[in-house]
């Protein structure tokens, strides 16, 4: 039993870190929000309905950014980033993946498979998603590890925009995350 | 709908384009253990052309199911196959489109490279026509499945053993009609009807329930 | 009334209860077996059958039909406690369908080997790839992979679920492949096996039959429970109860 009791609600504009030791249950908890794991009681609610219940249109307002940075090693990042865009839903627009490729600055690196970019230019590419996507509600799952700095400022600047235009973010890190306008909630996990 | 069909289709398409070795090595395979049964068993014109069907089929079986086990792997090691679950789509449409790219770059080599093995087997031309036709309807129930299994043992030590003690039971009857049709299409060719629409049958069955079971499985493992 | 029933639903109070039955089923197979087995070798006629008579081998009916009937019975019992879990995710159902699973594969076992050893005298072969033969095979396999696959998956949560999944198909597919098997040519059918129909069977024959059956079913409580009780404490090992359960045990 990882953690019991636990009862929380987040508003819109709100950034909730998540905290505690490891092996607090961090992971588990942010899985289960997106629903990739099922606890054994409980229920997580999106605009009061079960997500359960919600599937489809909850996971169109979702977007989950995982350990892995669940991009594929033999295509380009602009590759990538198309699949991403068509799977959630998106009317793929090039001028946007583009703009996207600019932001993250892997313009002109755009024809080599990610799986020729370092490790922090691959992590960038995931955070393309970021970018590109209109779900109103991110968790992310320690985003900020193997980031350069310039890739951490990028990151901080994309989660303020995102809770000032009234967003959500979850998140769980060790470093602290400042924001330009909306609240931080903090949830701490474990004794 | 289609739109998200075609894009997995054609993503795993140019993944595996990018990989050629391993759509290479199961069509490989498939045509070394074909070529070897004759070694084993003599080179009997009459033997051959009876033991043919079976070797063909059983040798389909195992080629279909070895490059099985690759068919989630890849995605699941690198995050994209959690992405994908957590998409806004139907998992089932997902996964239907991986397994039809699956098929074509398993399935559909070894139907095309059948009359070649059926040569070697001395098989007629009216046999050599009904053994394409059965692998075109069998070797999709094959991936169909397959992928339930693939789904299953995803990411377990030794997956693969595992995996065909799990699937190779289930695919007894697209075996025993695929065979069979064939050594019927040497008796009356009109005999092999049945044999064709059952293989069908199992290719609608499959295809309508497959795809569930195996996004059904796909959610369990990923937790 | 209804609350009495889901308080057994939780594994900390099946396991005293459980402990209880066992001794109870074990009684029960034990005088079952015996009624059965007695009266199949001595109250039952020498001989069976009119035009290819079968002699007296043909006793080994008196386990070979009850352990095949198990076999196939506990199959079911196993996808419908698997299907239960799936459903209401209940931690006990797993348990009972982990649990039935060996005593399944055990009667496949026992089926197909003294079936063997009734196809020699009367087959003239220990083996022969009759329908029901070759479908008992598969559902043995079906069971290994059930205990396989279950095994091979450390998160017991996992390999619950994914087990139970497996279970599921595989009952979806042992009739298809019990078909393809029984009829490989669909223009003509053709099996080895004579049609079986109770009606037309021996009083004294199907009373032990039926008997043995019985007993079989006893055991299978008996041992499922007994296994039952083994997976509960090492999955609940480390909840309150099954602790105080220990210093209990240790005092007595």
């Amino acid at each position: 039993m990882l953690f019991s009791g636990l009862d929380f609600a987040v508003a819109g504009g709100t950034l909730l870190h998540v905290r505690g030791a490891n092996g607090s249950g961090k992971t588990t908890l942010l899985r289960s929000l997106c629903g990739l794991f099922t606890p054994d009681s409980g229920e997580i609610r999106w605009n009061g309905e079960s997500t359960r219940r919600l599937g489809e249109d909850y996971r169109r307002d979702l977007l989950y950014f995982g350990h892995l940075n669940g991009i594929k090693a033999d295509l380009t990042g602009i590759e990538n980033l198309r699949v991403a865009a068509t799977l959630d839903g998106d009317r793929v627009d090039e001028s946007a993946i583009w703009a996207a490729l600019a932001r993250i600055g892997l313009v002109g690196f755009e024809d080599l498979p990610t799986r020729m970019l370092s490790q922090g230019q691959k992590k960038r590419v995931a955070l393309a998603r970021l970018i590109l996507s209109n779900a109103p509600l991110w968790v992310l799952d320690e985003p900020f590890t193997a980031l350069d700095v310039g890739a951490v400022d990028l990151l901080e600047t994309l989660i303020a925009e995102h809770v000032a235009h009234g967003g959500i973010v979850v998140l769980t890190t060790h470093q602290e995350v400042g924001l330009t306008s909306g609240q931080v909630e903090r949830l701490h996990l474990g004794s | 709908m289609l739109r998200v069909f075609w894009c997995v289709l054609l993503r795993d398409l140019t993944l595996a384009l990018r990989r050629r070795t391993d759509v290479l090595t199961t069509l490989f395979f498939f045509i070394i253990v074909v070529s070897l049964f004759p070694l084993g068993v003599g080179t009997e014109r009459q033997i051959l052309q009876i033991l043919g069907p079976g070797v063909v089929w059983v040798a389909a079986l195992l080629a279909s199911m070895l490059a099985l086990e690759r068919l989630f792997a890849a995605d699941y090691e690198d995050g994209t196959l959690e992405q994908m679950v957590l998409t806004a789509q139907p998992l089932s449409l997902l996964v239907l489109a991986k397994i039809t790219a699956h098929w074509l770059l398993t399935g559909l080599p070894l139907v095309l490279i059948a009359p070649l093995v059926g040569m070697q087997y001395h098989l007629s031309d009216d046999a050599i026509l009904i053994m394409m036709v059965a692998l075109l309807l069998g070797t999709p129930v094959l991936s169909l499945i397959g992928a339930i299994g693939a789904a299953l043992t995803l990411g377990l030590r030794g997956g693969g053993i595992l995996l065909s003690l799990l699937i190779l039971p289930l695919y007894i009857p697209v075996l025993v009609y695929g065979a069979g049709a064939v050594t019927a299409s040497g008796i009356d060719m009109a005999d092999t009807r049945p044999y064709l629409a059952l293989l069908g049958a199992f290719l609608v069955a499959a295809l309508t329930f497959a795809p569930l079971a195996s996004s059904a499985a796909l959610k369990i493992s990923i937790e | 009334m209804a609350s009495n029933w889901f308080r057994f639903a939780a594994p900390a109070s099946f396991y005293p209860l459980a402990g209880r039955l066992i001794p109870v089923f074990w009684i029960l197979t034990g005088v079952c077996l015996l009624v059965g087995l007695y009266w199949g070798f001595f109250q039952t006629p020498d001989q069976l059958g009119g035009s290819n008579a079968q002699k007296e081998y043909y006793r080994i009916i008196f386990i070979h039909v009850p352990a095949a009937w198990m076999s196939m019975w506990l199959y079911v019992v196993m996808v419908c406690w698997a299907a239960i879990g799936l459903v209401f995710n209940t931690r006990l159902s797993f348990m009972m369908a982990n649990a039935v699973a060996p005593t399944g594969a055990i009667f496949t076992f026992l089926a197909l080997w003294t079936g063997a050893f009734w196809g020699r005298p009367s087959w003239g072969t220990y083996w022969d790839w009759d329908p029901r033969l070759t479908t008992e095979l598969i559902l043995f396999f079906m069971y290994i992979g059930y205990i396989a696959l279950h095994s091979a998956i450390d998160d017991t949560r996992r390999a619950d679920r994914a087990a139970a999944l497996l279970a599921i198909v595989g009952l979806v597919m042992v009739p298809l492949i019990f078909w393809s098997v029984n009829c490989p040519d669909p223009n003509q059918c053709a099996a080895l096996h004579q049609r079986s129909n109770l009606t037309q069977i021996e009083g004294n024959i199907l009373f032990s039959m039926l008997a043995v059956t019985f007993g079989f079913w006893m055991y299978s409580f008996a041992t499922t429970l007994m296994r039952l009780r083994s997976i509960i404490l090492t999955r609940e090992a480390d909840n309150t109860w099954v602790q105080e359960l220990l210093v209990k045990g240790g005092r007595a």
